[in-house]
């Protein structure tokens, strides 16, 4: 089995992947939650029992061909700084990461399938994709819940579907979400209108981790509500198309605040660069908020285009946990920032000044690189 | 139990979750329907409802029937459920399917699941519906004095349940 080290040496395959509409759409993700028949839920079981629940199921995991050398480890035997990167990482929950005795996380080699043991539900898998990618991404996992059915006995109701700890997520156990990057409707004060609309239909809306209200980065996350009533196709299809009306609004947004506002742009891409050039403390806010500006650089042409991958690299990397684990010791608040200034400029050294001039083209049929 | 609202024999029961408590509130046919609970949109407005009858509701006592039920396989209560707002185990939602049924309006966007069934439970799945399906035609066909119709359904009725006999007991 692989080791937490080796696991965490690699970005995610889903951090580095090319995915489709990968400049607004980050990552595409898909949670089921199974519970076994017969075993208490883990949060109502006694200690003994979430044992018992976790020797059912670990081995039918770890036999799922995708999890072949796989990383699996109960989450006791991992220290805090180990469990608040896998969080970072988005392989386990702030929940499942405070759960005691008899909690398990196995997660896929490439970081791209995951599956929770004893969190709030037996099983909670999850698989994630770089880009616009949901039905990839269900359809991988639905692969592996055919495989677990095989050899798990899953609790399931011929009118409730499978049977979750909380009736919020019963019926399908589904809940389809997608990360993504919204700087431009931010920028233009149109970002409110178009969350209320979604929120309207049914979707949930949330910051990048989900605290409060405010958004970290212009990052936010769309995913169903409703799990009971509707099949997985139609919850995909309406989320899906929710998400490409917003990336649509997004680009609209984009290329308006070029036509109206150039200059703003320029100044808030320019001064991005430089505090990110330049600064020697940075709180991770700061960065967030910085690393935003620069990433829609990357795509509207004043950086190169791979300044969006170079800017998503860095959104996971200047984290707390990753930060303690990149310098190997507990850092205080203090070292912290001033260590994520420093990865921050060595990651971004080589990157030339945005080019204010040449911003990207309107046509979009021809991509011309040799403009950058 | 009796209507909150006016006192009448109660047909609509509504469990709610409100800030963070279980809350339930009993509606006869007309206040329900004036009041537009029978929309499944109505969450907020069972809210509503229970801010202008504060002392009609009564926020902890079971109803008559879930009254000390116990789930007998994990030893969970309802008490338990308004406590954490999760069930103990899947037995649960069988100890506890009325009071399900009444939580899940206004949580979802239906009431019944429709879409993927373990392959294993595909044939009970499908059975289970087919049967549904028959003694919802068969109410109807009765109901209209249709009597004909509803000897021919009782028998498709009762040949799917005599198939079905011999494989559950194995
Ligand atoms: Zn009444
Ligand atoms: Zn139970």
């Amino acid at each position: 089995m692989m080791r937490f080290t080796t696991l965490i040496k690699n970005p995610a395959d889903w951090m580095t992947g090319e995915g489709a509409d990968n400049a607004i759409v980050l990552t595409s993700r898909i949670r089921l939650a199974r519970n076994l028949r017969g075993e208490a839920f883990p949060g109502w079981a006694k200690k003994e029992q979430r044992r018992h629940a976790l020797e059912i199921m670990r081995p039918a995991v770890e036999a799922l061909p995708c999890m072949k050398d796989a990383f699996s480890q109960e989450l006791d035997d991992l220290n805090s700084v180990q469990k608040q990167v896998l969080v970072e990482r988005h392989l386990i929950s702030r929940e499942h990461a405070a759960r005691g005795e008899g909690s398990a996380a196995v997660i896929e080699r490439r970081q791209s399938i995951a599956l929770m043991l004893n969190e709030e539900d037996h099983l909670r898998m999850q698989a994630i994709r770089p880009g616009m990618s949901l039905r990839g991404a269900f359809e991988a996992l639905s692969a592996i819940d055919d495989d677990l059915e095989n050899s798990l006995e899953l609790a399931f109701d011929h009118e409730l579907g499978y049977l979750t700890t909380c009736p919020t997520n019963l019926g399908t156990g589904l809940r389809a979400s997608a990360m993504l990057h919204l700087p431009a409707l931010v920028l233009s004060d149109q970002i409110g209108q178009v969350l209320q609309a979604v929120n309207k239909i049914g979707l949930a809306v949330r910051g990048l981790y989900g605290e409060g209200t405010e958004s970290l980065g212009n990052l936010f996350q769309i995913s169903n509500q409703s799990t009971l009533g509707e099949s997985e196709e139609t919850i995909l299809r309406r989320l899906e198309r929710v998400i490409a009306q917003v990336a649509t609004h997004e680009r609209n947004a984009r290329d308006k605040l070029l036509e109206d506002d150039p200059a703003m742009v320029s100044d808030k891409i320019g001064r991005a660069y430089g505090v990110l050039r330049h600064a020697w403390i940075i709180d991770s806010k700061e960065a967030l908020t910085h690393l935003s500006l620069l990433r829609l650089g990357g795509d509207l042409g004043f950086l190169p285009q791979d300044t969006v991958k170079t800017c998503d690299a860095l959104l996971m990397d200047i984290q707390p946990a990753h930060l303690q684990l990149h310098s190997g010791r507990k850092l205080s608040p203090e070292e912290r920032d001033s260590i994520r200034a420093e990865i921050v400029r060595g990651r971004l050294q080589s990157l030339e000044a945005p080019d204010i001039r040449s911003t990207r083209k309107k046509d979009e049929s021809d991509p011309d690189p040799e403009i950058l | 139990m009796d209507c909150d609202i006016c006192g009448k024999h109660a047909k609509v029961h509504l469990t709610q979750l409100v800030g963070g408590q279980i809350k339930k509130i009993a509606l006869c046919d007309d206040c329900a329907k004036e009041k537009g609970v029978t929309d499944p949109t109505g969450f907020a407005l069972a809210e509503m409802l229970l801010g202008k009858t504060p002392g009609k509701v009564v926020p902890s006592a079971p109803t008559v029937a879930g009254s000390g039920r116990r789930c007998p396989n994990c030893g969970f209560t309802l008490e338990d459920l308004r406590r954490i707002r999760r069930f103990g185990c899947a037995d649960c939602y069988d100890t506890f399917r009325e009071d399900v049924n009444q939580m899940l309006r206004g949580m979802h966007k239906g009431f019944k699941h429709c879409g993927k069934v373990p392959a294993g439970m595909m044939e009970l799945h499908e059975r289970t519906q087919r049967l549904e399906e028959l003694r919802g035609k068969l109410d109807q066909a009765i109901t209209s004095e249709n009597y004909e119709e509803a000897a021919g359904l009782r028998d498709e009725i009762r040949q799917i349940e005599v198939r079905a006999t011999p494989e559950s007991n194995d």
